[in-house]
């Protein structure tokens, strides 16, 4: 199976882990304060490939926080290696978009400007502006605007709710599947990927539930 | 800013050193300690960092223009730590690593080679084993069955079968009896003490010798655990610095809440002058205790009397005499070199991440012996001559500092400076330390 790492990013309080919490176990809890003790979450999607037209199997390994963006405490290892990113912000607090263009301009930088990284925009608690729309302090085309800029995908979506949070897997997925695949066929020209020479030591893996998972 | 003021924690961390990491994802993941940890700079690892490139030469003072695209490669691509040790694969790190579940974020390689100096100005790989031993270029002929002879003593030695012992008592006699019924000369016991054993000095031949055993037994043990032939140490990919994060991040998914870049103001302590509170700029934090790295009480530490000096060298060749090894370590045992403490080499590389291909990073260490010498580099001569041509290179001499007292009084407990050993016995000793005075508990790595 292929994996991927992918790790959340945008200021406290913006929803970050109610959208892994649905994405990965489905459920949504408003009190809940932040992840405890999971060093990350692991999902599954499946997708077609179109050229073959078989279906494949991607897993997300999906990194948290764990509360260190609070103090912009975040650890180098945190973006280390990430293929993908989602950079949320809350649609009715009217800072919060510039807050993740922050996040994103972070980003970029710890990744150094040869990264391949997928970033995806996440306007989240969609439910409120739907119930009021005069909650919204932050317009679409604003986020939009700055997705497109930049290059990002973009949403909004309610992890409450459940809309629109499969998606922005799904499309991460079959990016980074799309990736993986014009990657593959690059190193089967050249001579195989960065590494050279000894392999790395296993102590111990046991995060995910499948021998054949390793670094990606 | 979100505000702490008031805030009460059941323990305040400062310093976010490898030894204070550690010590913050024990006590929030098994203990639930209600955690504070700050840092006054902006990256994690203290003096255990590892930096880039464009760092290491601004704090050295080097200038940094041009380093973008100059002939060092992509400055980014470079993780430099300020404290060089690697990992015995069967030690107590390991054994931390593994229980505490860190390993998830971290990945290890193999250090590959392990050598051993010789006065000859020769290096030799370290027979480990037997077989090595007898195959070893290191020893004449008479001296590798003595050492085979000692090896299989040690790996057959049952403490509650006599019959074993061969009359060595390992709580009672000294190494220097065992080396003496062994028949083993100088060059054997200073690669068995100094390069297995890993004893800076000579003191340890007069002690009992069941510690010196252990030792070698560890040794023996890492070698052979991730496949023999290579080298008893492990490294993690991207640098040293990886594993105070990972702790942090333990520390921080349990509820530890982490501020770098965090000034500290205003240290209070109650009438019975125990620690009481601090300030920072999100206002004043309380806790009953409080553990921090010596730089954070500077009137509460006191010089060991020994200072180390350190010397970061940038190559753009393999170390000579290594086979072309991309990662090894030397040891330059005390006897070989005419001095009372060895000198450690640590030499990384491309297949760790932590330097461009084509490059590779020589770090030397000791305890420096002379006083107020003008050019400290002197005593790491037969060291520096074994890399050959050295592009760059930065040295410090550093105090190792230690605390006055064990933090029974004002409960402030302080860490050690980490040593210039090689390895990281020495500070997960001291984590174990402070757990216990802290917790009043031993503590337990399953």
């Amino acid at each position: 199976m292929i994996q991927f790492k992918l790790v959340l990013l945008g200021d406290s309080s913006v929803g970050k882990s109610s959208i892994v919490t649905r994405f990965v176990k489905d459920q949504f809890d408003l009190n809940k304060e932040s992840t405890i003790g999971a060093a990350f979450l692991s999902q599954t999607i499946k997708l077609l490939d179109g050229d073959s037209g078989e279906e494949v199997a991607i897993k997300f390994e999906i990194w948290d926080t764990a509360g260190q963006e609070r103090y912009k405490s975040l650890a180098p290892m945190y973006y280390r290696n990430s293929n993908a990113a989602i950079v949320v912000y809350d649609l009715c607090d009217a800072n919060s978009l510039s807050k993740a263009v922050k996040w994103v301009n972070e980003l970029k930088e710890k990744l150094g400007e040869d990264n391949d990284c997928i970033i995806s925009l996440i306007g989240n608690k969609l439910d409120i502006t739907l119930e009021d729309e005069s909650k919204r302090a932050i317009s679409f085309k604003e986020g939009e605007d700055f997705a497109i800029e930049n290059g990002l995908y973009f949403h909004e979506v309610s992890a409450k709710d459940n809309i629109g949070i499969k998606d922005i897997f799904q499309e991460i997925g079959e990016s980074l599947y799309k990736q993986y695949k014009e990657k593959r066929v690059k190193n089967s020209t050249a001579n195989g990927p960065g590494t050279s020479g000894t392999s790395n030591v296993e102590l111990n893996r046991p995060s995910t539930n499948d021998s054949t998972s390793c670094c990606s | 800013m979100d505000s702490l003021d008031g805030e009460e924690f059941d323990v305040i961390i400062l310093g976010t050193g490898i030894t204070e990491c550690i010590l913050s994802g024990i006590l929030s993941s098994t203990k639930h300690k209600k955690i504070l940890h700050i840092d006054r700079q902006n990256y994690y690892g203290g003096d255990t960092a590892s930096i880039n490139l464009k760092q290491l030469f601004e704090k050295y003072n080097k200038p940094t223009e041009g380093l973008e695209n100059s002939k060092f490669g992509r400055y980014r691509d470079w993780n430099v730590d300020l404290i060089p040790k690697l990992l015995m694969s069967n030690g107590e790190l390991i054994n931390i690593l593994i229980s505490t579940k860190v390993t998830e974020y971290l990945e290890f390689k193999q250090i590959s080679g392990s050598y051993v100096y010789h006065k000859n100005g020769k290096i030799y790989k370290i027979p480990s084993t037997e077989y090595e031993a007898v195959t070893s270029s290191l020893l004449g002929l008479f001296e590798k069955n003595r050492v085979k002879n000692f090896l299989q003593w040690v790996s057959q030695y049952r403490f509650e079968d006599p019959k074993t012992h061969q009359g060595i008592n390992w709580e009672k006699n000294t190494m220097e009896e065992v080396y003496y019924k062994f028949g083993l000369g100088n060059s054997s016991q200073d690669f068995i003490g100094h390069a297995m054993a890993l004893y800076p000095t000579d003191d340890y031949v007069k002690q009992p010798c069941k510690e010196c055993i252990e030792r070698v037994i560890l040794y023996s043990q890492s070698v052979a655990k991730f496949g023999p032939g290579k080298s008893p140490y492990l490294y993690p990919l991207y640098g040293l610095g990886e594993l105070p994060q990972a702790f942090a991040r333990l520390s921080a998914l349990y509820g530890g809440i982490y501020m770098l870049n965090t000034p500290i103001s205003d240290i209070k302590f109650n009438e019975e002058g125990k620690f009481e509170s601090l300030t920072i700029p999100q206002g004043t934090v309380k806790a009953p205790m409080v553990i921090a790295d010596p730089s954070y009480f500077p009137e509460k530490v006191e010089s060991t009397g020994k200072k180390y000096i350190r010397c970061i060298c940038l190559l753009n060749h393999k170390v000579s005499s290594t086979d072309q090894k991309d990662s090894l370590q030397i040891i330059l045992p005390q006897n070989q070199i005419n001095r009372k403490n060895d000198i450690y080499i640590a030499v990384l590389g491309a297949e760790h991440f932590v330097t461009p291909k084509g490059w590779n990073l020589a770090i030397v260490s000791t305890i420096l012996e002379k006083d107020n010498n003008d050019n400290p580099l002197n005593e790491i001569e037969p060291a520096l001559k074994l890399l050959g041509d050295i592009e760059e290179k930065f040295f410090e001499v550093k105090e190792i500092l230690k605390p006055k007292e064990d933090g029974k009084k004002d409960n402030v407990f302080i860490s050690k400076s980490y040593d210039a050993m090689s390895h990281f016995e020495s500070m997960t000793e001291d984590v174990k330390d402070i757990y216990k005075r802290v917790t009043g508990e031993d503590l337990v790595i399953e």
